[in-house]
């Protein structure tokens, strides 16, 4: 999924560029100073995903749960996917730092896509039908990145066309796999902390009410 | 491969305590930065096979003088080069050009086998730069770093803290890795495996959740108001200045020859 330096043309790099750049200050925006520590610890997650490895056939694939990642963090994903990024390009060589800000426009934005798309669903529905909208955006997500990737291929020459159906061929049982993955961990979250899936503002609409109740039982118990 | 952001790593921003750093190593952390950045876009840029062996080269003397294990960055380079081999093998087949050879009916092109190998080289020499400059740095100094090269300092705080709970999720992981092996779980390709892996996955997006409601609650009660001090000694001195010129000279050189100089052949 990472495309090297070196390969693609300098349009496509300074387009990229300038998209992550775009990306990255609205969801910066979006990401207030109390929220820093969730979304780097979520970040971290994903990283961590990216170390683990699922067998498919007769070889191993490693998790990339973008699209859970939009679903659990909206248009923050953008900077913590980014974040991700950057550490693997920097310290382990994946990538490189002129094609970081195609990298993460390919696997931040369909991420924050899917998180636009499926969170609203997701936070009303019951666990099976969150898990199955789990396992679409999961899949969706990392469909729209090998689309993606095929297309900053495409873009750079023409020579790199067929090399761009293959990536997206390539990456059919990969869809698959995160989609099943995604459901399972989106089914588990919607039964143990469904808050998680919920819009950032119904959080807090839950949490001043339960602050509201707390003073009114304070209030009543020093009356009793 | 998260042994780089080990618990045991300095959370200052002087690596390796006492240890005298490297001849690169001891430069200033912005100049490493910025240099490996300008390497990159300069690299990227160059056309001709000659030139990018002469930036491969450049990036290969910048490696002997860090004091990175040679095998472990060579590891990395390959590993590199593994994502792109297929893209390289096709390239010469499916560029238009002056046929070379015939393989099971399909024709390499010269223009393809040079574009491939271009392609090749640079890719090479960037990631070879970039590990000889950056990856000596520890990442606390990272984020420092780019702090002082005026980067958001949300971002900042961002990646800092990311950084630092990458090694204990991965922890984390390990042990709930492990109590799964206690109660006979083995990856196999089933759904079995696959849902596993999701609430294996579900389970440590909860924790950690749970984990950064109790650091910010901390971090709150000692005073946390939105901003980190970024205390470090970062200095630009002469030799960095040399650095720098050297460096900025020698790839100007390079670009400049690149798009003037011909080979005859």
């Amino acid at each position: 999924m990472h495309i090297v330096d070196g390969a693609l043309a300098p349009e496509v790099l300074i387009g990229g560029g300038v998209l992550a750049v775009a990306g990255l200050g609205l969801g910066l925006r979006k990401l207030p100073i109390d929220k820093i520590p969730a979304t780097g610890v979520l970040s971290a997650t994903f990283f961590v995903a990216s170390l683990i490895h699922v067998p498919v056939g007769p070889s191993s694939v490693h998790l990339i749960m973008s699209g859970l990642a939009g679903l659990v963090l909206g248009w923050t994903a953008f900077p913590a996917l980014f974040v991700g990024l950057l550490l693997q390009a920097i310290f382990f060589g994946f990538g490189g730092l002129t094609v970081l800000g195609v990298n993460t426009v390919n696997i931040a934005f369909p991420a924050v896509l899917a998180g636009l798309l499926f969170r609203g669903m997701v936070s009303r529905s019951n666990p099976v039908t969150a898990a199955v909208l789990g396992g679409c955006a999961g899949a969706f997500s990392i469909a729209l990145t090998t689309v993606f990737v095929a297309i900053s291929l495409a873009l750079s020459g023409d020579g790199f066309v067929p090399a761009a159906k293959l990536v997206f061929f390539a990456h059919i049982p990969i869809m698959v796999v995160e989609g099943l993955v995604s459901a399972a961990a989106v089914y588990l979250i919607a039964k143990v902390k469904p808050s998680l899936l919920q819009p950032a503002d119904s959080i807090s609409d839950f949490q001043m009410q339960a602050a509201a109740l707390r003073a009114k039982q304070a209030g009543e118990a020093s009356n009793g | 491969m998260s042994h780089l952001f080990g618990h045991d790593q300095p959370l200052n921003v002087r690596a390796g305590g006492g240890q005298t750093p490297s001849f690169v190593g001891a430069f200033d952390p912005r100049v490493r930065v910025v240099a490996a950045c300008v390497f990159a876009i300069i690299v990227v840029a160059l056309h001709q096979i000659e030139f990018a062996l002469a930036a491969l080269g450049l990036a290969a003397i910048t490696m002997s003088l860090t004091d990175l294990p040679l095998r472990v960055t060579l590891k990395r380079m390959a590993a590199m080069d593994g994502f792109i081999i297929v893209m390289l093998v096709m390239l010469p087949f499916t560029t238009p050009g002056t046929p070379m050879v015939t393989i099971l009916g399909a024709e390499a092109s010269q223009e393809g086998l040079m574009h491939a190998i271009l392609v090749g080289i640079r890719a090479n020499a960037v990631v070879l730069m970039m590990l000889s400059l950056l990856s000596g740095m520890t990442p606390v100094a990272l984020g420092h770093t780019l702090y002082r090269l005026k980067c958001p300092p949300v971002l900042v705080h961002l990646m800092m803290f990311t950084v630092r709970y990458i090694s204990v999720l991965h922890d984390e992981y390990h042990r709930l890795r492990m109590a799964m092996k206690l109660r006979g779980f083995k990856a196999r390709n089933n759904a079995h495996t696959y849902r596993s892996f999701g609430y294996l996955f579900g389970m440590l997006v909860v924790r950690s959740l749970e984990r950064a409601e109790r650091v910010l609650e901390a971090m709150k009660c000692r005073g946390f108001s939105g901003h980190f001090p970024m205390i470090d000694d970062m200095a630009f001195r002469g030799r960095d200045g040399v650095f720098a010129v050297f460096f900025l000279v020698l790839i100007t050189a390079l670009v400049i020859l690149d798009r003037t100089y011909v080979f005859a052949y």
